[in-house]
């Protein structure tokens, strides 16, 4: 099977400062994937070398089997990138724009296609406007609907959901959710981690450069040990056989780290005979922030 | 060939859109020379024996008017989608460097054929203007634009600000459109002056778009269109060059 997105040993420099370093990942065909990291981690460097807009020092890309700068003209065909910066050409409208997006990629009458992307973007209405006139999320919305005008297998979203209201983004997802089933290879970066976690099967998280995990999101949060316990106590003070249990204190509510759930029992029956009563109770299973802070936050991570 | 089609129909669209600041405005000024040019100067200049001065002046701000607006074409377009970022809608796009050098090119020379037209319609009008040889005039018309629309292309991906372009277009472009022998037969210049016009490509654009008008001109138009096809054949090397490597424009 061709890999949607194949990267090896891939290194970009600007002078001394490495942007890549070694990068190495296959994503396949059909996949959901997230990659992840603070500003400046290479996620933008990264997608740029697969679009083409940026040259890689050494190593090489190949999208659907073509390789990025030997046989661009099919690894762009079977690409698609939502770029980050709200761009637009404001000689046009969104019609217009589309067509002529088609053009490049050599698809002409292309207008069923295109009726249907207006459609499914819920910008059918605004066809004919120019682009100056439109709003940010409707900007944003047609950035979408120029990356899909040839059909591309392989879709690459750099922070699609950035600035956007919460409507918005849940009918983008919602879209991409759809384009995903029907067979297109996603590939997204975002800082909002909870979506990552709801929409992807694996991330990559890149640090300095780096691949510093690769992993479906599954593992890698059953690799953070136990969950935490969440309490409202009627005692502000705890004993001292409690002081010690890890844990931390935020706003009035305790919280403990267990390991496994029967600790809960363990912890409920200490209160009871301090005589402490519950007031409130909730429990906290780990989450992709939870893995994101913790791999972040690692001094020397050199997981890749 | 549907993408270079595409490119250039959408740079085509991009001028005429604006035709009033693109065609009409360039063809307005140009009459306005020529208005006061030849008020000031019919009756008191010959440059070629029997031709007035008018009729001098005529093929020579043709000529201007298509130099300035073919450079002005593709070096604002791209100038234009670098700073407002939709650049990088053909960047990512399978357009090959060939297809965006021929479709910038292309837009360019209609636009300046186009504004080349309306200035020597306009003056049709008002004066009686010989086209002894058009197909002359159009071969230089062409070759000339060919090259300023190159040199728009490299301008604009050379400059990263308005600013830097604009000093492009003032300091380069306009002085050797001026003293291109537009207003002028260089034969008139101290011998010092005209050796330095021999120097200065756009001379042999003039001299040879004139030849094409009134079938005389200051040097052999052969030797013009050799000098103006070696200009375009590097100048264009070095465009295809830019846009291969992704100077300034693929990181």
């Amino acid at each position: 099977m061709v890999a949607a997105i194949e990267i090896h040993q891939l290194y970009k420099r600007y002078g001394a400062f490495s942007a890549l370093e070694n990068i190495n990942l296959s994503i396949y065909p059909g996949e959901f994937f997230a990659l992840l990291g603070p500003n400046g981690a290479g996620k933008t460097t990264l997608i740029s070398i697969l679009a083409g807009l940026t040259l890689a020092t050494s190593g090489h890309a190949k999208i659907m089997g073509h390789d990025v700068v030997s046989d661009y003209v099919n690894s762009r065909r079977n690409l698609g990138v939502v770029p980050q910066e709200l761009v637009f050409d404001p000689f046009f409208t969104v019609r217009e724009a589309l067509i002529i997006q088609s053009g490049y990629y050599g698809i002409r009458k292309n207008e069923t296609w295109i009726d249907e992307i207006l459609h499914r973007l819920d910008l059918t209405a605004k066809a004919d406007t120019n682009m100056r006139a439109l709003s940010g999320g409707m900007k944003r919305r047609v950035l979408v609907a120029q990356a899909l005008v040839h059909k591309p297998p392989v879709i690459i979203l750099d922070e699609p959901t950035a600035g956007v209201d919460v409507e918005l983004r849940q009918a983008l997802w919602f879209f991409i959710n759809q384009l995903n089933r029907e067979g297109h290879t996603i590939v997204l970066t975002t800082h909002y981690l909870e979506e990552a976690e709801a929409l992807c099967h694996r991330v990559a998280m890149l640090k300095q450069g780096k691949i510093v995990a690769l992993d479906s999101i599954r593992n890698l949060i059953n690799g953070i040990q136990g969950c935490s316990i969440q309490l409202r106590l009627s005692s502000e003070t705890l004993p001292p056989i409690l002081q010690e249990w890890p844990g931390s204190r935020h706003e009035g509510l305790h919280i403990f780290k267990i390991k496994d759930y029967f600790q809960v029992e363990t912890l409920l029956a200490i209160l009871r005979s301090e005589h402490i009563q519950v007031l409130e109770m909730q429990l906290q299973q780990p989450d992709l922030e939870e893995v994101f802070i913790k791999i972040m936050g690692a001094e020397s991570s050199d997981v890749s | 060939m549907i993408g270079f089609y595409t490119l250039f129909y959408k740079e085509l669209l991009r001028f005429w859109k604006v035709s009033f600041q693109t065609i009409l405005a360039p063809i307005l000024s140009s009459l306005l020379y020529l208005l006061v040019f030849s008020h000031v100067l019919e009756t008191r200049v010959q440059v070629y024996p029997g031709i007035s001065y008018t009729s001098f002046l005529i093929p020579g701000l043709v000529i201007m008017a298509v130099l300035q607006n073919t450079f002005a074409n593709s070096s604002s377009s791209l100038i234009q989608s670098k700073i407002s970022g939709n650049l990088v809608f053909i960047l990512l796009s399978p357009l090959s460097y060939l297809e965006i050098f021929l479709a910038y090119i292309g837009a360019a020379v209609v636009r300046g054929l186009l504004v080349g037209l309306g200035v020597y319609g306009v003056t049709m009008l008002l004066y009686d203007v010989p086209l002894r040889l058009p197909l002359w005039a159009l071969l230089f018309a062409i070759a000339g634009s060919m090259l300023l629309g190159a040199l728009g292309i490299i301008a604009g991906i050379w400059s990263e600000k308005f600013d830097q372009l604009a000093a492009f277009q003032n300091f380069i472009i306009l002085p050797l459109t001026f003293l291109s022998g537009v207003f002028y037969s260089i034969h008139s210049l101290p011998s010092g002056w005209q050796y330095l016009s021999h120097l200065n490509p756009f001379f042999y654009i003039v001299d040879g778009l004139r030849y094409g008008f009134l079938g005389t001109s200051d040097i052999s138009p052969y030797f013009s269109l050799g000098v103006v096809i070696s200009c375009l054949i590097v100048i264009s090397w070095l465009t295809v060059w830019m846009l291969k490597s992704g100077y300034k424009i693929r990181h």
